[in-house]
């Protein structure tokens, strides 16, 4: 495991970083709660957004966790990596539009919206070479300590695809709630005029950044 | 483009967008009333005081198309870029979308890189607009969370139903009609909307068929033109109520809602009533989850000598206040009332939208009064208008033109055309900038915008 703590440490770090982005959540509850002048409106908000949010990471954790089951690692690392490259040259060339809802919008609506932003952003393909290093390195483990090559791996894998996506939502979770109420209570929203930097720009760098080391990873794996 | 920082004229609350710095030009569209083959023109104006060209045009851009008719025009983006719930933070304020209420085409203009030459970028032609949205007469135009959102007037063939249709703030293609249920809405003119209630509110005047050839009095009389407010789910397109003031108040034109999204009330005004030729402004407000409308203020007609008026007020041998158009400064404190019929520009403090107090009148041209101006000798014709207040709401500008077949029967010995500044007192109270007056002439002012944003052109999601 300890081998892996970078690998969790970073699905960690991902959390962070999503859950800082003004466009993921926070603010919206933020908003929500200026509007209704509570800050148990910031908070009721909160839930929904991270719930719609760890779906969008679910979906690419299980269908990851799938194929790391079937697949060797260095293929799976390769395979994901092309995605992600793909994914961002998707982003640079072809012009992105945001999913909207209603302002006043309701729980559901909250977290489908949250779905939606994860998705078209990307978040869940970012998460996945962890997941896929992860996999690997399970497998491994499983491989040397029984001399069994697949031993229940199905569900040993979407059980490691749900930690992950516990993991990194507990943290932009806790990322989120944190900014909001802050911002809330203390800072105000004028920080937005001078702190909302395009983390679009940021973010399609950390894909293509993702997208080439998990390529490299994957190619290195299939050659050695 | 996109930036790295949000545009610095996007601000998330009115409240912040009080302490924006003053604007130095103003961007105001002028029209030609003559026949003559010359295009009409986006000019630029020089505000600032400390200019040595204050108060001059220190620049104008021909649209490149003959025939038009100038009126409304307005940003691609403003601070509702903020908004959470659809979030484009990034998108520069740059240009000015001006579409013509006559022939339907709309210009794009590039103000940012050289903000006194404004620039033609691209001009919609009117059939993409028939084509795309089954409308024609675009009119007014507000920056959407999600896209540009351009009122109009009616169909391609002058009838209705007048409605709103979205171009997309990038490429400036038109999307489309923006309506999915309309129920029994057919005349229309402005719109805006409480993004903190999603709820879109639309107005009403006439077709084209019905303004075109000047107000038709038959029709005036019989109540015919608009005198409802329709409210809808921004969201969802459709629309949840009405609100009727009755046939006797004809033409309910601008629509002013509080800039603060918590506030669910705003302002609009009748032109005429048919019962004693008053105009007045009503609030509109949500009261336990129900939309109500009521008067707050009626401005009487003036008697005046036969001799005195034009022939479509002759038999009534009185003045109509005309109140023709509304501004609400960004603080949501004062509303300022433009009567272009008696000429006069009145000040209301409406901290409490249901007791507005009148705590200023100025009074400049006007179809009998011809009041005149401390910078300039002799009467001056038109009447108070356009107006645009400041975001810091210490200045108001307004122009005298009301719509070219209009100003004929109203001023028949032809409108020459101004545009003066007035200077707020904070506590209430204005008078004129004796060094602010800016003759058009022949050409005809109408809608101003302000640099980086002014009271009529932003909307906010935070408080």
């Amino acid at each position: 495991m300890s081998s892996n703590l970078w690998a969790w440490l970073s699905l960690v770090a991902l959390g962070v970083f999503h859950g800082l982005n003004p466009a993921m959540g926070w603010l919206f509850a933020v908003a929500l709660g200026l509007q209704e002048q509570r800050l148990t409106a910031v908070l009721a908000a909160l839930p929904p957004i991270a719930l719609g949010h760890a779906a969008a990471i679910a979906l690419v954790a299980v269908v990851t966790a799938l194929l790391g089951a079937l697949l060797p690692g260095a293929i799976l690392l390769t395979f994901a990596g092309f995605l992600l490259l793909a994914f961002t040259g998707w982003r640079i060339w072809k012009r992105f539009r945001h999913p909207r809802t209603r302002f006043r919008a309701t729980r559901r609506e909250l977290a489908i919206w949250s779905f939606l932003m994860a998705s078209a952003h990307g978040a869940g393909l970012m998460v996945a070479p962890l997941l896929a290093v992860l996999l690997r390195s399970t497998n491994e483990v499983v491989a040397t300590t029984n001399h069994v090559e697949h031993l229940q791996p199905f569900a040993q894998s979407v059980w490691l695809a749900f930690a992950a996506v516990l993991v990194h939502t507990a943290s932009m979770f806790v990322t989120m709630a944190v900014v909001a109420v802050i911002v809330f209570r203390e800072l105000g929203v004028e920080l937005l005029r001078r702190a909302w930097v395009n983390v679009d720009l940021l973010w399609v760098a950390v894909l293509g950044l993702t997208g080439a080391l998990t390529l490299a990873l994957g190619l290195r794996g299939l050659l050695s | 483009m996109a930036t790295w920082r949000p545009d610095p004229t996007f601000y998330p609350s009115p409240r912040l967008a009080i302490k924006a710095p003053p604007e130095r030009l103003a961007y105001v569209v002028r029209l030609n009333a003559h026949p003559n083959g010359q295009p009409e023109a986006l000019c630029v104006v020089d505000v600032d005081p400390s200019s040595s060209t204050y108060s001059k045009i220190v620049g104008v851009s021909d649209v490149p198309y003959t025939g038009g008719e100038l009126h409304h025009h307005g940003w691609n983006a403003c601070s509702s870029m903020l908004c959470p719930n659809a979030p484009h933070p990034h998108i520069e304020r740059r240009y000015l979308v001006v579409p013509d209420i006559r022939s339907s085409h709309i210009t794009i203009f590039d103000v940012k890189e050289n903000p006194t030459k404004p620039k033609v970028v691209k001009v919609i032609d009117p059939e993409e607009v028939f084509e795309r949205a089954f409308y024609s007469r675009p009119h007014t135009v507000h920056c959407g969370p999600d896209g540009i959102y351009i009122s109009a007037l009616g169909t391609p063939d002058g009838e209705g139903p007048g409605g709103i249709f979205i171009l997309d703030h990038e490429t400036f293609e038109v999307l489309g009609r923006w309506e999915i249920d309309r129920g029994d809405q057919y005349l229309h003119y402005d719109f805006w909307w409480h993004l903190g209630y999603d709820t879109m509110i639309t107005s009403e005047w006439g077709t084209p068929r019905m303004i075109e050839h000047g107000v038709l009095g038959e029709e005036l009389l019989a109540g015919k033109y608009g005198h409802r407010i329709h409210l809808w789910d921004l969201h969802r397109r459709r629309r949840t109520a009405v609100l009727d003031v009755g046939a006797e108040h004809q033409m309910l034109l601008e629509l002013r809602p509080a800039h603060d999204p918590t506030k669910a009330y705003g302002f609009v005004n009748s032109v005429v009533s048919l019962k004693d030729l008053s105009s007045a402004i009503w609030v509109w407000y949500r009261q336990n989850g129900e939309w109500k409308i009521r008067k707050i203020i009626e401005i009487p007609a003036e008697p005046a000598e036969e001799e005195q008026l034009p022939d479509i007020l002759k038999p009534f041998k009185a003045v109509p206040p005309l109140v023709t158009d509304i501004d609400l400064s960004v603080d949501d404190r004062f509303l300022y009332v433009s009567c272009w019929g008696t000429g006069e520009l009145r000040q209301y403090d409406v901290s409490n939208p249901f007791e507005p107090k009148l705590t200023g009148v100025l009074q400049i041209g006007g179809i009998v009064r011809r009041a005149g101006h401390p910078a300039v000798s002799g009467p001056l014709n038109g009447g108070p208008q356009m107006v645009e207040v400041s975001r810091d709401g210490r200045r108001v500008y307004f122009t005298n033109s009301l719509y070219r077949a209009w100003d004929e029967q109203f001023y028949p010995d032809g409108i020459r055309s101004w545009m003066v500044k007035v200077d707020v007192d904070p506590e209430g109270g204005m008078r004129f900038d004796p060094n602010f007056f800016v003759d058009f002439g022949e050409y005809r002012a109408h809608q101003i915008r302000l640099e980086g944003g002014d009271a009529s052109s932003d909307s906010y999601c935070f408080p």
